[in-house]
């Protein structure tokens, strides 16, 4: 499908020996929320770091946000937005601050910035910790602030890797809605997590299991698919197929 | 799968923790809000007995690693009192460190040697073998041998973590404090790693355990809650999920991004969140018997379109608890 956000085909990437990800392919339609899953080593951070342009795959193709992987990945670098647990902000900076940085660095006119910086401190309730210094502030809004700077440029796609990590669960309820908020304004988000509970609020999931993508549909689907409870359990089932003595 | 029974465990007359009114501030960078830095660590007091399995459940921020440090002596409280294993911290840490077990949240072993060399290091950091202590370590590091020449840093987030709990069992600490252990590795190694933990349990090691997975409270004999330095509450997990006081409700519908911003505006709506693949809902009204509020809830979907929606009570988890608890703070 020519409008859908991300088209893998037969994604590869290999380390020496290794192959970290295995002839990956899948589509991710726009305004979809997309959850990638998979046990730690399955290659999920490989393959996000291909389809953001920082990895060259060593075989297969993508198009991101219409771009081909291969020929145009600084095109592909300004259409997508990315937040990671762990780098997001910087923490010596304001919330202000931040949103202007990122502003400038994609780009964005002064009166672009100015507007943007104010609609976001208000949207996010803000406006008294919009003067701190980010560091200062709770893990969960310091989350949702780096969320909303991945915005900033209102990329096509959003990339979200493990962004509910650690954070409390009101937080971390609240920033799920931040992510529907997106995608129902039309912004296609990838999204991983360990959190089981969060896989059922995925549009559509994949599992990934060595390098492979193991399972892919709705949650509905796939639980009907494999006589399973729950996501948690076909999670389990599918990392682990014999369970260690 | 068999691990001894200490001799030392055998239980003497002191709690095998216990922590009175235990502060701790930390000075802050520039720029911040308020006098005197940020409070870690609000006069906590709690009690720990021997043999417990007992889990510290809350986010990140919340002071735990802050806890765990002054329970290891690597940190000095501002205020308050705590003995571990009836030594005072600041003051008998000299007899206190070797008795203790300590799985820091950051991975800190060697990432250059291979799993046999970080545990035969610390080892002999303790002044004993692999050989002399294999019992002790033997239902870890049976799941370890495969990957024993591997080095530490090319192992997976999960096995990481069994080779780091392996190591701060290896000198037989008569208490655990493991911090954090399973931050950021996947469903199932949380769940094999719990598994273990069931395991030391049984041989009668006293282990603290800190978490912000809600779902592992259920494995603790004792949890408790804890929120920007504070306490919310210490019990058994059961009785902390008993605690939530409200009837619960499960809301079951197929557009449910949509029936959760309705039900938002819902008169009578107390709280509603996202739980997996249902909706949790509880009602304003404190004295309507529960079959009421299920018909109201439905009807209400019902008007608002939401026709396929089903409404049932549910046994209310730790989670809710903790969202209860910690609604309307900052």
């Amino acid at each position: 499908m020519s409008d859908s956000a991300i088209h893998a085909h037969e994604l590869t990437r290999r380390f020496g020996d290794f192959t970290a990800v295995d002839r990956i392919s899948f589509e991710v339609e726009t305004g979809e929320v997309f959850g990638f899953l998979g046990a730690n080593g399955a290659g999920k951070t490989t393959a996000i770091r291909m389809l953001i342009g920082l990895l060259q795959p060593s075989g297969g193709a993508a198009r991101v946000a219409g771009h081909d992987l291969a020929t145009e990945s600084e095109a592909v670098k300004r259409s997508i937005g990315y937040m990671s647990q762990r780098f997001s902000l910087y923490e010596d900076l304001t919330p202000r601050e931040n949103i202007r940085l990122y502003g400038g660095i994609y780009g964005l006119t002064r009166d672009e910035i100015r507007q943007r910086t104010e609609q976001m401190l208000a949207r996010l309730g803000f406006s008294e910790v919009a003067d701190i210094a980010v560091r200062s502030l709770p893990l969960g809004w310091r989350q949702k602030l780096a969320f909303s700077v991945a915005l900033v440029h209102q990329p096509r796609i959003v990339f979200l890797d493990e962004p509910t990590s650690g954070v409390d669960p009101l937080t971390r309820r609240q920033f799920w809605g931040l992510i529907y908020d997106a995608a129902s304004a039309g912004t296609t988000v990838l999204v991983t997590t360990h959190y089981m509970d969060e896989a059922e609020y995925c549009d559509r999931i994949s599992i990934m299991v060595a390098g492979r993508i193991a399972a892919m549909g709705t949650p509905v689907a796939l639980k009907t698919q494999f006589a399973v409870d729950s996501i948690d359990e076909l999670f389990v089932r599918l990392a682990r197929p014999e369970p260690p003595a | 799968m068999s691990a001894t029974a200490h001799p030392a465990r055998t239980a003497p007359d002191q709690p095998a923790v216990q922590v009175e009114q235990l502060q701790k501030r930390f000075a802050l960078a520039h720029r911040s809000p308020g006098e005197g830095g940020i409070v870690a660590l609000d006069k906590v007091s709690f009690t720990v007995e021997h043999g417990e399995l007992f889990g510290f459940i809350g986010p990140d921020g919340a002071g735990k690693t802050t806890l765990f440090r002054l329970l290891v002596s690597l940190l000095v409280p501002d205020g308050g009192r705590a003995t571990v294993l009836g030594l005072e911290v600041v003051h008998n840490y000299r007899a206190l460190r070797p008795r203790v077990g300590y799985m820091a949240g950051r991975f800190s072993l060697y990432p250059d040697l291979s799993v046999e060399e970080n545990l035969r290091f610390f080892a002999s950091v303790f002044g004993t073998t692999i050989d002399r202590e294999f019992e002790q370590i033997k239902p870890i590091y049976t799941q370890l041998q495969p990957f024993r020449d591997r080095r530490a840093a090319a192992l997976s987030g999960g096995m990481k973590q069994k080779l780091a709990l392996c190591c701060a069992l290896v000198h037989r600490p008569d208490i655990l404090f493991l911090d954090e252990p399973t931050t950021g590795v996947d469903a199932v190694s949380r769940r094999e790693f719990w598994d273990l933990l069931g395991v030391l349990k049984r041989s009668g090691l006293t282990t603290i355990v800190s978490t912000p997975y809600m779902d592992e409270a259920t494995r603790c004999d004792r949890v408790a809650l804890i929120h920007h330095g504070k306490l919310l509450g210490i019990d058994t997990p059961s009785d902390i999920a008993a605690a939530f006081g409200r009837p619960l409700l499960a809301v079951r519908e197929t557009a449910r991004y949509k029936a959760l911003l309705a039900l938002r505006t819902y008169e009578h709506v107390h709280s509603v969140y996202p739980f997996g693949d249902v909706m949790h809902y509880t009602d304003a009204r404190e004295d309507a018997p529960v079959a009421r509020i299920v018909e109201d809830v439905k009807t209400f979907l019902f008007a608002h379109g939401f026709a396929g929606a089903s409404v049932e009570p549910l046994a209310p988890t730790v989670e809710d608890s903790f969202i209860a608890r910690t609604e309307g703070a900052p």
